[in-house]
């Protein structure tokens, strides 16, 4: 029963990762970025759910939206700022940027509020209850249930939406996305927002089910996500969600072994193995062109 | 309706296009042949949107669209198809569909346009559920061309569409532009096989090296020695 138990911690996690590495993929699938200072934006996400906690008594999910919101804004800023002109650079030098943008935003906010580590307020409360015998608390689903909404949210929007339409067109070819009208701009603009959304959500999520939080949290969880992303297959969008699942589990398990050390050795051996035997991931096949 | 004076065109240091100019006529079928590498493609990117001019101009309907970003020349009303498809593969034949149509809002006659397209290549109505990439390559020039045509555009610009196609196929492909052009659709048709697109094209244009060598009526260059010898396979 203890391993139900594990598995459910393992999601619960692994529900995380997915939320961080959704964005890693969108933009990845969009611009062929990948874009490091993502980690970041969970960091940011987390620590604007935790003032508007604080300082300003808002519930957790007030809290939860506003963080998104900001977050998106912020995603966009990023792009604008620091991406947009990059859009014709060779790779490397956009990934230079990503990994500069990455410690900005990192000092940055340790400029403006200090390292100091803080407690996430609980704003959820906190039962376990059994379920067949293990111990489930309301906390991991919440987690759950939130991290379920906003990929069945996301889905909906890449599928049935004109603008989630948009993306899959831009992703797949720029220049026959513009040959129908699509505004390639707004529509890179518009998968760094909702990327971004989600990882601030994360982050929120994050506080809430770790209680710790400080401003270099999103390096480790920023590569895991990414880590899951190209488990799943980089730019696939399902893909970051069972990567991201699958990682989580892997982790408790390994954990719940024993070999709690060798919890992020875990991943990163998982990354290895990927590259070396799938690098086009879980979901990623070789394309075929038809002439 | 659309007049091409001039027009330079640069790849990095690359010359690509040498001063061209040639005009297209409402409701004509205008070609233009040539060989690989002339600039037929580059001529129509430009056209598009897809590429700046470094010089000249683009008359559309008595405005400029030189330079202009490619979604305000798709709603002005040209629609390109480009070389190889480039079907979104990922997507189903309705969903190309709706992509044609994303500047658009009328929703009514946009389900006209549907039933339209549908006429038009009853094929994609059979696979309308199917994922684009698992069609045939006729198949996937037809969604092409439809997709355009949920743009309702005025002007046409196909660019290879034979390409790689079966000799029926390609004869099916051709029947259907004269049609779209018999509806009232301008077509400027960019064609290797010189000798299907002359016997539709009311004009034509020839171009080498990023120049127009010769200009007339499609008849006059399908007659032509020159032409015969150096694109028709010296028939």
């Amino acid at each position: 029963m203890e391993w139900v138990q594990q598995i459910i911690n393992g999601i619960s996690l692994g529900s995380i990762y997915a939320l961080i590495a959704l964005g890693y993929t969108m933009v990845y699938g969009i611009i062929k970025l990948i874009n490091f200072a993502h980690g970041d934006v969970f960091m940011v996400g987390s620590f604007i759910g935790f003032y508007s906690i604080t300082a300003w008594g808002l519930g957790f999910f007030p809290a939860l939206l506003l963080s998104m919101v900001a977050c998106a804004a912020f995603g966009v800023l990023i792009e604008r700022i620091a991406y947009k002109r990059l859009r014709n650079a060779t790779r490397i030098a956009a990934l230079i940027t990503a990994i500069g943008v990455s410690l900005l935003i990192e000092y940055g906010v340790i400029y403006v509020r200090g390292a100091q580590p803080e407690a996430y307020p609980d704003v959820v409360p906190n039962i376990s209850f059994n379920l067949f015998g293990a111990q489930i608390s309301s906390q991991s689903i919440l987690i759950l249930s939130v991290s379920v909404i906003l990929m069945i949210i996301l889905q909906l929007i890449v599928h049935k939406t004109k603008i989630g339409k948009a993306m899959r067109a831009v992703s797949h070819d720029v220049d026959a996305a513009k040959l129908m009208g699509i505004n390639v701009d707004n529509t890179i603009s518009a998968t760094f927002a909702i990327g971004s959304a989600l990882a601030g959500a994360a982050g929120v999520i994050f506080g809430v089910y770790y209680t710790k939080i400080e401003p270099l949290m999103g390096v480790i969880p920023g590569l895991k996500a990414f880590v899951a992303a190209v488990l799943g297959g980089i730019g696939i969008i399902p893909g970051a969600m069972v990567g991201g699942l699958v990682l989580g589990v892997v982790e408790t398990v390994v954990s719940g072994l024993g070999f709690s050390l060798w919890r992020d050795a875990a991943a990163f051996i998982i990354l290895i193995l990927i590259l070396i035997f799938r690098p086009s991931g879980i979901f990623g096949k070789n394309t075929r062109e038809k002439v | 309706m659309l007049k091409v004076e001039q027009l330079d065109v640069y790849y990095g240091n690359i010359q690509a296009l040498k001063g061209i100019s040639l005009e297209v006529n409402e409701g004509e079928i205008v070609t233009l042949i040539g060989a690989n590498g002339a600039g037929k493609s580059t001529l129509l990117k430009t056209l598009s949107g897809l590429i700046k001019p470094k010089a000249g101009l683009i008359n559309y309907l008595d405005s400029s669209i030189s330079g202009k970003p490619a979604q305000s020349i798709v709603k002005a009303g040209i629609s390109h198809v480009p070389e190889g498809r480039r079907v979104f593969s990922n997507m189903t034949v309705v969903e190309n569909l709706e992509l044609g149509a994303y500047l658009r809002k009328d929703a009514k006659e946009i389900r006209k346009d549907f039933e339209k397209v549908y006429e038009l290549f009853p094929r994609l109505y059979e696979r309308r559920k199917q994922l684009s990439g698992t069609l045939s390559g006729g198949e996937q020039q037809m969604l092409a061309m439809g997709r355009a045509i949920m743009a309702k555009p005025k002007l046409l610009l196909l660019d290879e569409p034979s390409m790689g196609l079966a000799p029926l196929m390609v004869k099916t492909i051709f029947q259907i532009i004269e049609e779209i052009n018999r509806e009232g659709t301008t077509i400027l048709l960019v064609e290797q096989n010189a000798n299907v697109a002359l016997s539709i094209a009311d004009r034509g244009y020839v171009i080498e090296t990023g120049r127009v060598v010769v200009s007339g009526p499609a008849a006059e260059l399908q007659a032509s020695e020159q032409i015969k010898l150096a694109y028709l396979g010296g028939i």
